[in-house]
């Protein structure tokens, strides 16, 4: 199903070419070479490359004008103590670790209540899944701005029952929680994703549950949960990756500096401001690698951690 | 994830859990609604099921149609009224929105449209290519390839960003639509690859065979025989391509400084930082107008990308 399965599957496969395959292989490379031409082009020029050369950045010191100049471990070593990126790590780690589960949790509760062959599944599924499509633009960000401005939507509907809010977006308890509800928002795409798992798993155990007795809740915990799990892992893996690269949202919400007082400053945010503000690429390098191994390191973690509560029926 | 979870728009096995409902759970359903159906449990149950989704879609959708409403309120309503009922119609929001920026709103939807349409003819031909190759092709080195390639997939674009952006200043690409539109003539949005590989997957090998029998290579094979058979793919990239580089703020951020160039999102951005906090209703108006072209391929083309998601899960 994902890319995550096919790669796994391929490690496991690994170092078995058989004969069969070799004799193919003298019929196809030049055609096969062709067909991939534009991709390996691109993998070359544009992703591999640039990774070599972030890398090598990352030790220099660079600003687009002068040649890179080199610096060994400097840029790492300021980052030791750059409080300000101790921040941003701390704002984006809140954010992952709290948006993501929030909003996998929401999506796999709609994805429940829509499952069973309910009236009207097309409509509601949309309606779920628009903000999605919509959540990552400069308009919805905007729109957020103003919701959860002094005097938006959110205060102005609290105001109906006489509570005067906070401004939530200016103050620095709160402007994160804005757009960690930002990405709960956006819950439609992994909701897809469950309803497409929950249609896999066989309705024969949920009536063999039922003529056992168990109870609806039971039969969460004992067969949908489990028969769910490498959906709900892959759902995982795959948020996380994205939300520690999210960058519009607290772009546009806080103005582009990450305020009020760095509370929405991301990584991202960050590293642009690093990278693109003060030209400083050589840092900027440097964190965009220390972003990579933190990834690297999550979804290791996340897969180490899948034996234990993964389910595979097979 | 594992071969059971398989949920491919292949052509010959219809996939569950995309567009209608129909699965093979769904006889079932209707059996047991056959006879418990209409017990007064199952129906009350039905309904609160139905109030408590109404209730929370129309918590998801409110604010995008207050925004819609606001944007035609005169200017100082936006700040009292969390309403949706319209006094009246108020267009000048639009008509100042449209023009408050150096250029007509419309000159950056029409920059946005190039650099669309543009990575999607790249999308479409580079990535059907690759996919072709790693589906039905044998060739050195294939799954080292192919592991490489999902891998990309998961890279975060920030490790890459930097000296792509020395790289294409160097080549003299700032503030043109080149360096958006280049990567994906050359594949870089991988993931599009993963799609078409596993949609051709699905396609019967008995057909390419039978064009080989009749003496066709294997570029005949795929303008020929694939690529007509997986129009269904090349809707699910097109879309999401579409949506995705119309939504696009990072890279035209970086790499589009001039006005002349801006794209929607930018010129948005730029939009919220030129106005004081009085303009709210043009920038709601001209915010509406950036999402309605998401909005109708999200009307029209939904069938293709509930299907693309739930096959691949992307966003």
């Amino acid at each position: 199903m994902s890319a995550i399965s096919e790669l796994s599957s391929i490690s496991r496969r690994k170092g078995k070419a058989t004969a069969e395959e070799k004799k193919a292989n003298s019929r196809d490379n030049k055609a096969a070479y062709i067909f991939l031409l534009p991709w390996l082009v691109g993998l070359i020029a544009i992703t591999i490359g640039p990774m070599l050369m972030s890398l090598y950045l990352s030790f220099t010191d660079y600003n687009l004008l002068q040649p890179p100049e080199w610096v060994g471990l400097d840029n790492f070593t300021r980052m030791l103590t750059d409080a300000r990126l101790h921040n941003s790590l701390g704002v984006t780690f809140t954010y992952v670790f709290v948006g993501v589960p929030l909003q996998l949790a929401v999506a796999l509760l709609i994805a429940l209540v829509l499952d069973k062959g309910l009236r009207g599944l097309p409509f509601y599924r949309s309606v779920f899944y628009l903000p999605s499509l919509l959540g990552g633009s400069v308009a919805v960000a905007i729109l957020w701005k103003q919701i959860f401005g002094t005097t938006g939507l959110v205060n102005q509907v609290l105001a109906m029952f006489g509570i005067q809010g906070p401004g939530w977006i200016s103050d620095p308890s709160t402007a994160l929680g804005s757009i960690i509800l930002l990405h709960v928002w956006t819950f439609g795409a992994p909701m897809i994703i469950f309803l497409a798992g929950l249609r896999q798993i066989p309705i024969m155990y949920y009536e063999a549950a039922k003529v056992d007795g168990a109870t609806t809740l039971q039969q969460f915990w004992r067969i949908t949960l489990p028969m769910l799990s490498p959906i709900i892992f892959f759902n995982l893996v795959l948020q996380i990756i994205g939300s520690f690269q999210s960058f519009t949202q607290a772009f546009i919400v806080s103005g582009g500096n990450g305020g009020p007082s760095d509370s929405t400053m991301f990584f991202t945010l960050y590293l642009y401001q690093k990278g693109f503000g003060q030209f400083d690429m050589g840092y900027a390098s440097a964190m965009a690698w220390l972003l990579l191994v933190i990834i690297g390191i999550f979804t290791a973690i996340n897969f180490i951690a899948s034996k234990y509560w993964v389910f595979y029926d097979d | 994830m594992t071969t059971k979870l398989e949920m491919l728009p292949t052509p010959e096995k219809k996939s569950a859990g995309t567009g209608k409902p129909t699965n093979r759970r769904k006889p079932k359903v209707r059996e047991s609604r056959g006879t418990l159906a209409f017990s007064r449990a199952q129906r009350s149950k039905a309904l609160m099921k139905h109030a408590v989704l109404i209730l929370a879609g129309a918590l998801m959708i409110y604010p995008l149609l207050w925004m819609v409403v606001s944007s035609l309120r005169p200017n100082e309503l936006i700040f009292r009224e969390p309403g949706l009922w319209l006094n009246s119609l108020e267009m000048s929001n639009y008509t100042s929105g449209w023009s408050a920026l150096t250029h007509p709103f419309g000159h950056y939807m029409i920059n946005s449209a190039i650099v669309v349409i543009g990575s999607i003819l790249g999308n479409l031909i580079s990535c059907s290519m690759a996919a072709y190759a790693f589906a039905r092709l044998q060739f050195t080195a294939k799954k080292l390839l192919f592991g490489i390639m999902l891998l990309t997939i998961m890279l975060p674009f920030h490790v890459v960003i930097v000296p792509q952006y020395i790289l294409f200043s160097q080549i003299g690409w700032v503030n043109t639509f080149w360096p958006l539109i280049v990567p994906k003539l050359l594949a870089t949005e991988a993931f599009f690859v993963f799609l078409m590989v596993q949609f051709i997957r699905g396609i019967p090998k008995d057909l390419d065979e039978a064009a080989r029998i009749d003496g066709a290579g294997h570029p005949r094979i795929f303008l020929r025989v694939i690529l007509p058979l997986m129009v269904p793919a090349l809707a699910t990239t097109t879309i999401f391509t579409f949506i995705w580089t119309w939504n696009d703020f990072f890279g035209a951020l970086i790499y589009l400084t001039d006005p002349d160039m801006f794209t929607v999102p930018v010129a948005l951005r730029a939009f919220v930082d030129s106005q004081s906090a009085t303009s709210w209703g043009s920038l709601f108006a001209m915010s509406i107008v950036s999402l309605l072209p998401v909005f109708l391929v999200f009307l029209f083309g939904q069938r293709f990308l509930i299907k693309g998601i739930a096959t691949t899960g992307i966003k």
